[in-house]
């Protein structure tokens, strides 16, 4: 029975939007038109009742979303966005400015398909395509995943030695729409949490003047960017030092990814968001018939992990990487090639393959996961793979 | 996972069938389930043909894929018989509740031969005309799912549900009285072949 805490139900996107609820920020920017996610639909509601004290500002796009929460931020104030698909496209130009600002923006992002042809389902092709654009990426499975790590995101921006924007990673429809269980943390631990936002360096702090935005030219542009990039790396320590406090008010543990069944696992699945959860569960069917099977499911993606991806996955005989995003690489998805590069200098490898699957929201179902299981096994029993990147469950 | 339910809902868009997969999510988890409530999105028009789904059971539930061999296919509209395979994927002893003032036998030949599952019937419409005032089929179809299945015991899923009832027709008693009695009717009248 669900009932050793309080359960509520909640569509991914109600739970997101609790969060920040919860997290009460200065200034909310949105466009309020598909493809905005209902994030902001259930926000607009709280604050037109009173439950936070936010400015909402509705903009006539994403690219302008974006830029005035850059705005809002760089004033120094805790300011938020959130989106989805074609919308993540619109601002990219922004994210840009946003890490390059070292402004801490928590933004929820709901993975959706990029157009063409039109669809509004769940892959990843927004934010893979966001991968270098000096964010932090986590990525969730469930609407609590979400949840949780959208109150993490704030503490991980806003840490001095960080000071990057986060998106807040999880799958369209499949989590933003779908009711399911989760807990809350209870608002005051939340705030307590997050605490008051103080930026070091804000446009409205007379004392200490700033310009945010001037021309920098090649005497010291690379070491700005050297800077992000060491911050990124700074951000690995930060999000597992938030995560342990995390766990403190939640009862719930994070870390760089989610290892299910792995430690004698020869054939293993790694998969971002909902799919894991799919794959739990015929990770437990095979292994209640004896197969050593087991999940890696990555929850940070930038900064990646790679040491401590290869570290898990060095006792694997066979390891599929599923990617929900094409490349166009024809060498198969992001994280194909992230995990793959990462064995590079590794001593002992597991033979690595890629499924790119779930494209515009192609339901992924236990028999297609249990599909890639077996294939594994016959990887493994030859010794090779036999096909390095497979379009899993596609009509020939 | 030996409890857990799973739930197929067919209807026509505009009946409420993703109300009814989250009205019966949320009043299950009020009783202590673990539940997923969802429908697939699509074309959002009204009258084209949509399903939602359930998910409810006793422990969490990890599997995000919609539901493909269900335990219970709802059918808001019995039109759909014969363009959709409703019973598609049916689990053997599952049962398929239908939406029509027709006999179970009548619904069962509709349907064709094989199947190895419980054909129910319910004049849902009929019920949500007399009691809610307007054909929406969706509530009373929960109604009959419960005297089908009874994986929540009926009263107290219906306090459950006169609170979640509540929360969504802020102020609108008769609404939500409609839809009580609707469902109470609807698990009197379901009948099943």
């Amino acid at each position: 029975m669900a009932s050793e805490k309080k359960q509520v139900a909640m569509t991914g996107n109600e739970a997101v939007a609790n969060a920040i609820r919860q997290i009460n920020p200065d200034v909310m920017a949105a466009y309020p038109i598909t493809p905005q996610t209902d994030i902001v639909q259930f926000y607009s509601t709280f604050a037109a009742n009173g439950l936070v004290d936010t400015q909402m500002v509705t903009v006539e796009s994403e690219h302008s979303a974006m830029s005035a929460t850059v705005g809002a931020s760089a004033a120094g104030s805790r300011a938020m966005t959130a989106t989805s698909s074609q919308g993540l496209a619109l601002m990219h130009e922004i994210l840009h400015i946003a890490s390059g600002f070292r402004l801490p923006i928590a933004m929820p992002v709901v993975n959706r398909a990029v157009s063409a042809p039109i669809n509004i389902h769940c892959d990843h092709s927004d934010t893979m395509a966001a991968l270098t654009t000096g964010w932090i990426q986590l990525y969730g499975e469930s609407a609590q995943e979400a949840y949780d790590n959208m109150i993490q995101a704030v503490k991980i921006a806003e840490d001095p030695r960080v000071r990057l924007p986060v998106m807040v990673c999880y799958d369209g429809f499949i989590t933003s729409h779908a009711v399911e269980n989760l807990v809350l943390v209870p608002d005051d631990a939340v705030k307590a949490f997050v605490g008051e936002y103080k930026s070091e360096y804000g446009l409205f702090d007379f004392e200490k003047p700033i310009t945010f935005g001037p021309l920098v030219l090649p005497d010291y542009f690379s070491e700005l960017k050297a800077q992000q990039s060491d911050a990124m790396l700074a951000a690995k320590e930060v999000i597992l030092e938030v995560a342990e406090e995390y766990e403190k008010i939640s009862g719930r543990k994070y870390g760089y990814f989610e290892a299910y069944k792995l430690d004698d696992a020869e054939r293993v699945i790694v998969v971002l968001s909902s799919a894991a959860g799919t794959t739990k569960a015929v990770v437990d069917e095979l292994r209640a018939a004896g197969e050593k099977v087991g999940l890696l499911k990555p929850r940070v993606l930038r900064p990646f992990p790679a040491e401590e991806l290869v570290k898990a996955l060095s006792g694997a005989k066979v390891v599929a990487v599923m990617d929900r995003a094409e490349t166009f690489s024809t060498q198969g998805g992001q994280l194909f090639a992230e995990i793959r590069s990462a064995f590079y200098e590794a001593s002992k490898k597991p033979l690595i393959k890629n499924y790119i699957f779930g494209l515009g929201g192609r339901d992924t179902t236990t028999s297609d996961i249990r599909k890639v299981y077996e294939e594994l096994k016959k990887d493994q029993e030859r010794g090779s793979v036999d096909r390095k990147v497979t379009h899993l469950d596609v009509r020939v | 996972m030996s409890n857990l339910v799973e739930i197929r809902w067919h209807a026509r868009g505009g009946q409420g069938a993703k109300t009814a997969s989250t009205l019966l999510a949320e009043s299950a988890l009020s009783a202590g389930k673990y539940v997923q409530g969802f429908p697939e999105y699509g074309p959002e028009r009204m009258g084209a043909p949509i399903l939602a789904f359930n998910r409810i059971g006793d422990e969490p539930i990890t599997i995000h894929s919609n539901v493909d061999s269900p335990d219970v296919v709802m059918v808001l509209d019995p039109s759909l018989i014969g363009p959709v395979n409703v019973a598609e994927g049916l689990k053997e002893g599952g049962v398929i509740v239908v939406n029509t003032d027709l006999d179970p036998e009548s619904v069962r030949e509709k349907l064709g031969a094989g199947g190895n599952y419980t054909v129910a019937t319910v004049d849902a419409s009929g019920i949500a005309v007399a009691t809610i005032g307007r054909d929406i089929p969706n509530t009373p179809m929960i109604g009959a799912l419960l005297k089908l299945r009874e994986f929540l015991p009926f009263e107290s899923f219906m306090e459950r549900m006169r609170i979640d009832l509540e929360r969504k027709f802020q102020g609108r008693k008769g609404v939500v009285e409609g839809n009580i009695n609707a469902m109470r009717r609807a698990y009197q009248e379901v009948k099943q072949a």
